[in-house]
């Protein structure tokens, strides 16, 4: 067992003032916790996470359940979303607009951006709404509360996998051959998952003490999507202007996404650079700020 | 041994907002930031009540031990297991825990409708703290302490309220931790399940668990509790042994008492159709009292209000000794009103309990109106009031000399009749030397 602290205070601290402090030692196989208000500055307590791993598990296997459960079509979802609004996209813009890819085939360079996308946005819709969605158990039983918007995201990974299928039967429908390029998608999933989850924990602890925040992520993941290359490559912007793209971390893994998918040129090493600096703020950033309004969501959810 | 909970100096303050939602939109914020920029955060404070739920507790528990901590709403007790489960944060204070806690502010945490009973045990186990081995390990004891057998495979919005409840509980019932908090939650299901709950939980107890109990029950918490903590306001009022700690409260007035009045404005038990206004307890000659003779009869007396005439009302009693036990419920029998609808107005009906018929101890009165044709409950106020039976010792009660432990649900005053050997009075014996 594990010797767990609620807060930083280690727990030699009362003994001061009692000098038979020692036989106040607890037996040694017991985890002594302390609870106490916590002090301005949070520690992450990575541990208390870990130790919280089988919940994190089950949460995400009721999230991927009840979702195949009840519908008809039940994992044919997963496919079935991304595929048609590929379908659209390949009549819109790659019909009618005209927009270039890169030299492929317009169907599989829209899938293979879609693919990211759709995990991404319905993982941060998801654990957006995650907290206030678990009232229920937030206000009756301890665990770190961050296993809930993870698990939301976790939950997508799994329609992630199911559209992945597609996306090679598409690939071997065109005549793509895969390269080794192809290893660098698991990294690349990766990184979408840190940054969904970096950006989802922050809207679902944000979302507890404003509800209005469930009102604007609509509208934000709209913007987003236009703001990624997923209808367009990045090279259809002039040169000047690619920067300001890739500020955005989902450019550069939708761009090297593609590359590891295609091998049709070169991994961009500067733009995914970018990505993973961005990524790392965003998560780092949130975990905190999610650690210090943690301590309110019972009292305000 | 060292006490394995220590609670000191503990507080919660609340923050009660001005229009009384505990969130803010963010255009609130936006603009309490834009009308004072410096001190935003200030402004919104000012505005707020701030309300101490918790004030300087301490109280230390000792490994084993089983505590009852009681109280009228609003005392405190839910926000002090909260912390301890650390659902959340004190504003002051310090608890240290030496063990597992688990905790169950509520039965069926985490249940989804969608899934199978198999399956909520899953995942209602893992969310209380078990861990996958051990819940495969406790699976068929917890399947067969449920009741729900051959539906485990079901999903749970298919069971009866009833099957949902066993199952939730029994999953509970399995928790194992070296420090149990417990919320309330054996007001569920029907009353031989609460019988084996309160078993269980006093089993638990007896294995070397510790126990923390928060309760409105009195009879359970007197039963299962061998200490009892009273929080009223947020501080502790009383910290002694239970049947102390749950007579004091009751006769304080901050439980229930020998007569409870719901006024017109108040909240008073009931629906459309009637109301309680009041129950008394009352001597045979008449007085309101909350101790009564054991040998004197003892009136409930129960002042109820049908606001809506035309229908066949049933008065009835629970009468529940301070150990839990339900020793009866009577109906009003007055043949006048048992198939006649009632008009609107104001009735008041009491049950004559005769004298020698309770044991020493508390009684709780439990009032209720209900209709039998089709069964509705109107209002059932679990307990109404109390009050205490009290032998003098006068040598003319059931229990005659004798002054020591009298156990038993009922002590009536039997008629004995007896047979033996004759035995010789002084004036047969003369006559026998006479002859």
């Amino acid at each position: 067992m594990t010797s767990e602290t609620f807060s930083t205070t280690v727990p030699a601290e009362t003994n001061q003032n009692d000098p038979g402090g020692n036989e106040r030692l607890p037996p040694p196989d017991r985890p002594v916790v302390i609870i106490e208000a916590s002090k301005s500055w949070v520690s992450l307590r990575l541990g208390d996470l870990w130790s919280h791993r089988e919940l994190l598990y089950f949460l995400t296997w009721r999230d991927v359940k009840v979702r195949y459960k009840q519908t008809l079509l039940g994992a044919a979802w997963a496919i079935l979303q991304p595929l048609m609004t590929m379908l659209i996209f390949t009549l819109l813009f790659g019909k009618l607009a005209g927009i270039k890819s890169d030299g492929l085939p317009y169907p599989i360079f829209a899938y293979g951006g879609l693919l990211i996308w759709t995990f991404f946005a319905n993982s941060v819709t998801n654990s957006s709404n995650s907290l206030v969605g678990s009232a229920h158990l937030i206000t009756k039983i301890y665990f770190p509360r961050m296993i809930v918007p993870a698990s939301a995201v976790a939950a997508g990974l799994v329609d992630l996998a199911l559209a992945f299928l597609l996306q090679i039967g598409l690939m071997i429908y065109y005549g793509v051959h895969a390269s080794w390029a192809l290893l660098m998608v698991l990294p690349l999933i990766v990184l979408t998952t840190m940054l969904a989850l970096g950006v989802g924990m922050w809207l679902s602890a944000l979302n507890v003490k404003y509800r209005d925040v469930r009102y604007a992520i609509p509208f934000l993941i709209q913007l987003w999507m236009f703001a990624s290359p997923i209808i367009y490559p990045v090279s259809m912007l002039s040169t000047k202007w690619q920067w300001v793209l890739t500020l955005n971390p989902l450019t550069g893994i939708i761009q090297n996404f593609r590359i590891a998918l295609f091998g049709n040129q070169p991994f961009n090493w500067k733009s995914l650079s970018i990505s993973v600096a961005i990524t790392t703020i965003v998560l780092v950033y949130s975990s905190y700020s999610f650690r210090r309004m943690e301590r309110h969501f019972a009292d305000i959810v | 041994m060292p006490p394995i909970i220590k609670v000191q100096g503990l507080g919660k303050q609340y923050r009660i907002g001005s229009d009384g939602s505990a969130y803010s939109t963010l255009r609130e914020a936006l603009v309490n930031r834009l009308r004072s920029p410096m001190s935003g955060a200030k402004r919104r404070n000012s505005e707020d009540q701030k309300i101490w739920a918790l004030r300087d507790v301490s109280f230390e528990v000792n490994p084993g031990e089983v505590v009852g901590i009681i109280g009228r709403n609003g005392a405190g007790k839910s926000t002090l297991l909260k912390i301890l489960s650390r659902v959340t944060e004190p504003t002051a204070g310090r608890v240290e825990l030496h063990g597992r806690v688990g905790s169950l502010l509520e039965v069926g945490t985490g249940f989804h409708p969608e899934l199978s009973g198999r399956e909520n045990i899953y995942l209602n186990g893992a969310v209380l703290g078990m861990s996958r081995a051990e819940i495969t390990r406790k699976f068929d004891d917890i399947v067969a302490f449920s009741e729900v057998g051959k539906f485990i495979d079901t999903p749970v919005k298919r069971y009866s309220s009833g099957m949902y409840v066993r199952l939730a509980f029994a999953v509970a019932a399995y928790l194992e931790p070296e420090i149990l908090l417990v919320d309330e939650v054996l007001a569920v299901g029907d009353a031989g399940f609460q019988r084996k709950c309160l078993d269980r939980m006093k089993d638990v107890g007896r294995r070397g668990r510790t126990v923390l109990f928060v309760s409105h029950n009195m009879p359970a918490v007197t039963r299962l509790c061998d200490r009892t903590i009273l929080l009223d306001e947020g501080t502790i009022v009383q910290d002694d042994l239970s049947h102390k700690v749950v007579g004091s409260y009751l006769k304080s007035g901050l439980g229930t008492m020998a007569a409870r009045v719901w006024d017109e404005n108040s909240k008073a038990p009931g629906n459309e159709i009637v109301r309680l206004c009041a129950v008394r307890v009352r001597t045979d000659d008449g007085r309101v009292t909350d101790a009564i003779d054991i040998r004197r009869s003892v009136g409930i007396e129960m002042e109820f209000e049908v606001l809506k005439p035309g229908h066949v009302l049933l008065p009835n009693i629970h009468v529940t000794n301070e150990e839990g036990v339900l020793v009866f419920i009577a109906g009003e029998n007055d043949p006048m009103w048992q198939r006649t609808p009632r008009p609107a107005g104001r009735f008041t009906s009491t049950a004559w309990i005769p004298g020698n018929y309770f044991s020493e101890g508390t009684i709780i009165i439990g009032a209720a109106v209900s209709t039998m044709d089709p069964v509705t409950i109107h209002f059932f106020e679990r307990d109404a009031v109390a009050f205490q039976v009290i032998d003098k010792l006068e040598g003319d009660s059931a229990r005659g000399d004798y002054a020591g432990p009298f156990p038993g649900v009922v002590r009536p005053m039997l008629r004995w009749t007896t047979r033996g050997p004759e035995i010789k009075t002084e004036s047969a014996a003369n006559e026998e030397i006479a002859r």
